[in-house]
């Protein structure tokens, strides 16, 4: 049993894998690191002492006293920021379980709401229907919003599960877009897709692909004022694929710029104006992206518009945890 | 439009779009629905009792596949996590008895996770929903797809 405990404390990288973290800021690796680098030095002193100093003993007994005292110093900081790593985790777990549990009631409400509106238990009246139809937006923004935490829960505990599948990611912009057509039309925008040179099939998850695209030209319709445009472009340079997603909308304001990544942010000039959102879709965005191996970025002006664009690798990199 | 008559289907065909000539077909199929949200078994036997399916109910995994192998249902509807048996077990119980492993299973669930899916598969169901992503409506779809 002790060995089998001291074996999983010495397996770094699947403890690092536990935290979300990557290895050079995992307090194992770190720790493991320092304690190299000053065997090496005491090494290393020792040698140098061994040329140059008469009383030898004396040199590496204080060399020694030092070194233990800064192992006890790194050994405490270290284990304390691993204790505050395994608390984040440990909280983020439970939300995961708890979004969990909360499905199962929110789905009963969805399908029996789903089988009343049908009629399917009888005549409905206009009166009940527009209450029916509340009950629905709400339940969907119920679902919706434990959706959102489910994921936000697998990113931080590192146990999002990505597939590797070919396909093309020209049809999955197109399709995206045909689905966005009736909101369009309602807010009054015109969507334009620019596509340059050959874009090649690309290996990676398409569904969180869809998603996070989806994502992107969902903010750039919503945070537009009355009337105004979208552009879409999507280009290859080198192993990669840029997608970028432009519009003419409210933009951010400078001094949220740099929160925008952030869970449950929203900006000021938002805030002012749309009550709904939850501020985790571009937490979930860059998740996603990062963990396929891709970059995500943006810039933005206040009332002028906003680009955010992602770039992906056509084949997946050996950073990207394969799946089986 | 002269296809409908029946003045129940009518109503339905509202909300679910069945055509008419499916109406036939199903006459007296069977339907197991293993799962164990009361909630859920009351909204799936309203709706598939409405289409004209019989919906035998079974609460816990061990009932349901004691009722699979004791009426030979047409279709199962199982969840995965159940009480006495989980659906995995159900499943491979299913397939290893030769009076029920032909019978097509629907796999209903809340779990999403990549690897419960792929041992679903493996282990012969034929289709794998997760309940968050779909509407009644089409989960019917998919029922009709198999059983026509």
């Amino acid at each position: 049993m002790i060995f089998k405990k001291i074996w999983e404390q010495l397996n770094i990288k699947q403890q690092c894998r536990k935290y979300g973290l990557p290895l050079w800021q995992c307090p194992q690796f770190l720790f493991l690191i320092m304690g190299l680098i000053i065997i090496a030095i005491i090494i290393i002193s020792y040698f140098i002492a061994i040329e140059r100093i008469n009383d030898l003993q004396m040199v590496t007994l204080i060399i020694l006293f030092s070194t233990s005292i800064l192992v006890t110093i790194d050994y405490i900081i270290v284990h304390s920021f691993e204790r505050l790593a395994e608390s984040t985790r440990m909280k983020m777990e439970f939300i995961g379980i708890v979004s969990h549990q909360l499905r199962s009631p929110v789905i009963n409400l969805k399908y029996a709401l789903e089988l009343l509106m049908s009629e399917g238990t009888g005549e409905v009246q206009k009166g009940q229907l527009d209450y029916l139809t509340i009950l629905k937006q709400n339940v969907d923004r119920l679902q919706e919003l434990i959706n959102d935490i489910l994921v936000v829960s697998r990113i931080q505990t590192g146990v999002l599960s990505l597939k590797e599948e070919d396909f093309s990611i020209v049809d999955l912009v197109e399709k995206t877009i045909i689905e966005a057509k009736p909101v369009l039309l309602a807010s009054n925008i015109t969507i334009n897709f620019k596509k340059e040179g050959n874009i090649p099939n690309i290996i990676s998850d398409s569904f969180w692909i869809k998603q996070a695209f989806k994502n992107l030209v969902d903010n750039a319709i919503r945070y537009q004022k009355s009337k105004g445009k979208v552009d879409i472009s999507l280009k290859r340079r080198d192993k990669n694929i840029y997608l970028a997603v432009q519009d003419s909308g409210v933009g951010i304001p400078e001094e949220d710029q740099k929160y925008i990544f952030q869970k449950f942010f929203r900006a000021r000039n938002v805030l002012k104006k749309q009550t709904s959102g939850t501020g985790l879709g571009l937490f979930i965005v860059k998740g996603v992206i990062e963990k396929l191996g891709g970059k995500i970025n943006f810039t933005s002006k206040e009332n002028k518009g906003s680009t955010f664009w992602f770039s992906l690798p056509i084949k997946p990199t050996s950073k990207l945890n394969k799946l089986k | 439009m002269n296809l409908i008559r029946d003045p129940v289907f009518t109503k339905i065909s509202k909300g679910f779009n069945i055509t008419k000539n499916m109406e036939i077909s199903k006459k007296g199929k069977k339907i197991l629905f293993i799962e164990d949200e009361s909630a859920l078994q009351i909204t799936f036997g309203d709706m598939l009792s409405k289409q004209g399916y019989e919906m035998i109910k079974a609460m816990d995994g061990k009932t349901g596949l004691d009722l699979a192998k004791e009426k030979t249902p047409d279709l199962i509807l199982l969840d995965l996590i159940l009480p006495k048996m989980d659906g995995f077990g159900v499943l491979k119980g299913l397939k290893e008895d030769e009076e029920t492993k032909d019978i097509p299973v629907i796999i209903l669930t809340n779990l999403e996770n990549t690897g419960d899916v792929q041992r679903a598969l493996e282990l012969g169901a034929t289709n794998y929903l997760v309940k968050a992503n779909y509407t009644l409506t089409e989960i019917l779809e998919k029922i009709e797809k198999i059983l026509l």
